[in-house]
């Protein structure tokens, strides 16, 4: 389990308040912060400070991590992997960059590889469609794929980790 | 005095991820060293309609081309070719490549109608300097010491420039229904949740103009009595909040932006808030449920937003495109914008070509540009030497049309008078290698995932479209889903309480009346015709003991 660090999360809050205009504009931009803290997730616990920061209920806060896909409420992978679905992509051989993708990782569509690196999700339309298909990997673009090209990046991101250890 | 020699470096949205602009700086710098500079000029221009690996370089008038690829390129160029005249054979590209009208057309018409690109590739956009020296923030000084709000709102009505996001809607009438509302607080919001798939050019204006949005925006809230705005930007958009976040920095250190604005007593705030990958969050209703930190849920309308809009205030909220075209307007006057594009639809649009076409890209041309000339002028063609086989208009809501249409001009009554839409300027090509069923079941896909849930004849309405596509791609559709669908659509478009479920008979009809045989060829084959549609064995019916 992630060990919840309040005082990070009462921070990141505070500095988010900083370039607020009106109350109530600080959630969404609060919980970005959080979630990129914590590795591509929001933990209940930090959801539920920043609820009694901005003295608002759980559940608002809940149901906005729950309707937003960039959210999760669960851990994801180190890195998360958001595949571009729609048209354009699809189009011009995003099809097979998918299943490379799944082949590759051995996991299905939002689930996370074992070793805990890798999480792969879908996503709508990244606005990179000059390049397409495309992908985003945490906040990083790559674009202009194909099947042997996301091998190699995803074998370079294994490496990374490999490095660090 | 015009230089003898003229180096021209491509610089559209392609050949800048390739190293187009450092390139051109390098250029420059050469030139200079070399003592060249009273010579050669060194100049931007956009695509060239041929695309290789590297970054593709002109130089007139021997109407030579190159293809750069790293810094050693250039210096070879500048040195052999420009010092010692003589051409750097290895890098030299078939001039047949580049066929003369094509080119040089294309360069004339898009230099005189850049408004909104006018900066894109031009400028370094994180200088607030470089945006200055090309008259930028000079409409905002206008604005703010020689007219009155209602002057200002007056212009924008005269020019008849109208929503970029896809509806159309009049923003001198927005303006004005706004600034007629009484309130102790107004808004100006820019929809920057650039999600219709296809569209990518909010983000390419953001990134390469972002200090035009700010004026703009400035503008606005001066001309309504606003004070405070929001940019709301895509979760995803890293590259563009980024440069958003330093202009607005910037601003207001130059005393662009806050107390006061350049001495008029004019106060105007501005932050950016994010969205966090939800298409519905497009919507204005729902985008400003999200600036107040709830789910992007849409509210009924009416009442509008310049009634009641944001924390229930008169808010003014306007798509990228549309706010850019506005500091252009001040300056230069209606009747310049009116003399561009078409007698309904005054202006320019960004068009946003993607799919199977050769150059992928952004482009802006005149409203009422043909799709033949997007497709072929500016787009250089299908790819790969394929077929056309359809292209999909206006976004994912928008209409599939079939190689028939290509003559049809795009404005806003392009869907009105041809069936076609213009929406947010996506022109999707799709090749020959494509499926009509596959195509319409991934569009269909998109809506059932990003339908908010709010409204049953939406949330039911695009899983059902969904199914029976799904039946039909696996071999088990049923002739009678074509109508069921239908049906659906019309459905939905009655009883859905936003555009999301209303848009869906669009892309629908159009593509079951355009490519109903691909359709009805599932249906009744037994081995799947496309071979992209995998058919799968019919399903056992459960027996009931």
């Amino acid at each position: 389990m992630v060990k919840v660090d309040l005082d990070k999360v009462r921070e990141i809050v505070e500095k988010v308040k900083k370039e607020t205009l009106e109350e109530g504009d600080i959630l969404i931009n609060a919980l970005h912060m959080i979630q990129d803290y914590y590795n591509n997730f929001v933990p209940p616990e930090a959801a539920e400070e920043v609820a009694k920061l901005l003295n608002i209920p759980a559940s608002r806060v809940y149901e906005v991590l729950s309707f937003y896909s960039m959210f999760s409420i669960k851990p994801r992978g180190k890195y998360v992997i958001r595949v571009c679905k729609s048209l354009p992509c699809h189009v011009t051989g995003g099809r097979e960059v998918m299943e490379a993708l799944k082949e590759k990782l051995g996991v299905e569509i939002g689930e996370t590889t074992e070793d805990g690196l890798f999480t792969l999700e879908t996503t709508s339309c990244l606005g990179l469609c000059g390049v397409a298909p495309a992908i985003m990997i945490n906040d990083q673009f790559f674009g202009n794929l194909t099947p042997e090209k996301v091998g190699e990046i995803i074998d370079n991101f294994r490496g990374d980790k490999n490095a660090k250890e | 005095m015009p230089k003898s020699n003229v180096v021209l470096v491509s610089v559209d949205s392609n050949s800048i991820l390739k190293g187009a602009r450092y390139f051109k700086n390098l250029f420059r710098q050469l030139v200079d060293e070399y003592n060249l500079s009273s010579f050669v000029d060194v100049l931007e221009t956009g695509s060239f309609g041929v695309y290789r690996d590297g970054v593709i370089v002109a130089i007139y008038p021997e109407e030579v081309y190159y293809e750069v690829k790293n810094p050693d390129d250039v210096k070879k160029i500048v040195e052999e070719h420009l010092l010692k005249g003589r051409r750097a054979k290895e890098l030299e590209l078939d001039s047949a490549l580049f066929t003369d009208k094509i080119s040089v057309e294309a360069k004339k018409v898009s230099e005189e109608t850049r408004v909104v690109l006018r900066n894109a590739g031009v400028i370094d956009p994180t200088n607030i300097d470089e945006y200055i020296a090309r008259d930028g923030y000079m409409a905002l000084a206008k604005v703010l010491n020689e007219m009155k709000p209602v002057e200002v709102v007056e212009i924008v009505k005269e020019s008849g420039l109208r929503g970029r996001g896809g509806a159309g809607f009049p923003t001198g009438l927005k303006w004005e229904f706004t600034m007629k509302t009484e309130a102790d607080q107004k808004y100006v919001i820019c929809n920057a949740d650039e999600g219709e798939p296809g569209t990518f050019k909010d983000r390419l204006i953001m990134e390469g103009d972002p200090h035009a949005l700010i004026e703009a925006m400035t503008i606005a809230g001066y001309a309504v009595g606003a004070t405070k705005g929001y940019i709301y930007i895509r979760g995803e958009y890293y590259g563009s909040v980024q440069n958003i976040q330093k202009a607005i920095e910037d601003a207001y250190e130059y005393g662009l932006l806050g107390e006061n604005i350049l001495g008029s007593g004019f106060t105007f705030h501005l932050a950016v808030r994010l969205g966090a990958g939800a298409y519905i969050c497009g919507e204005e209703t729902a985008l400003m449920e999200s600036i107040e930190g709830k789910a992007g849920r849409p509210r009924l309308k009416p009442p509008y937003p310049p009634v009641s809009g944001l924390y229930s205030k008169p808010t003014v909220i306007n798509n990228v495109e549309t706010f850019v075209n506005v500091p252009q307007i001040i300056l230069k006057g209606a009747d310049w914008f009116k003399s561009i594009g078409t007698e309904n639809s005054p202006g320019t649009k960004v068009f946003s070509l993607c799919g199977n076409i050769v150059n992928r890209g952004i482009v802006e041309a005149p409203m009422g540009t043909t799709i033949r000339d997007l497709v072929y002028k500016y787009g250089g063609g299908i790819a790969n030497g394929k077929e056309l086989k359809m292209i999909q208009t206006g976004g994912t809501a928008g209409t599939f049309v079939g190689p028939d249409k290509l003559d049809t001009p795009l404005d806003f009554d392009s869907m009105k008078n041809y069936g076609v839409s213009l929406g947010s300027g996506v022109i999707l090509v799709i090749d020959e290698d494509n499926c009509a069923v596959d195509v319409l079941k991934k569009a269909m896909e998109f809506f059932e995932h990003e339908s908010c849930g709010k409204c049953t004849p939406c949330r039911e309405g695009t899983k059902m479209l969904v199914r029976m596509l799904d039946e039909i791609s696996k071999g088990r559709g049923k002739e009678e889903y074509i109508d069921a669908m239908k049906n659906i659509a019309s459905t939905m478009l009655d009883s859905s309480f936003c555009g999301l479920g209303q848009s869906i008979p669009i892309p629908l009809n159009s593509m079951l009346d355009n490519f109903k045989e691909e359709f009805l060829a599932h249906i009744n084959a037994k081995e799947s015709p496309c071979g992209i549609c995998k058919f799968e064995k019919p399903k056992k019916k459960l027996v009931r003991r």
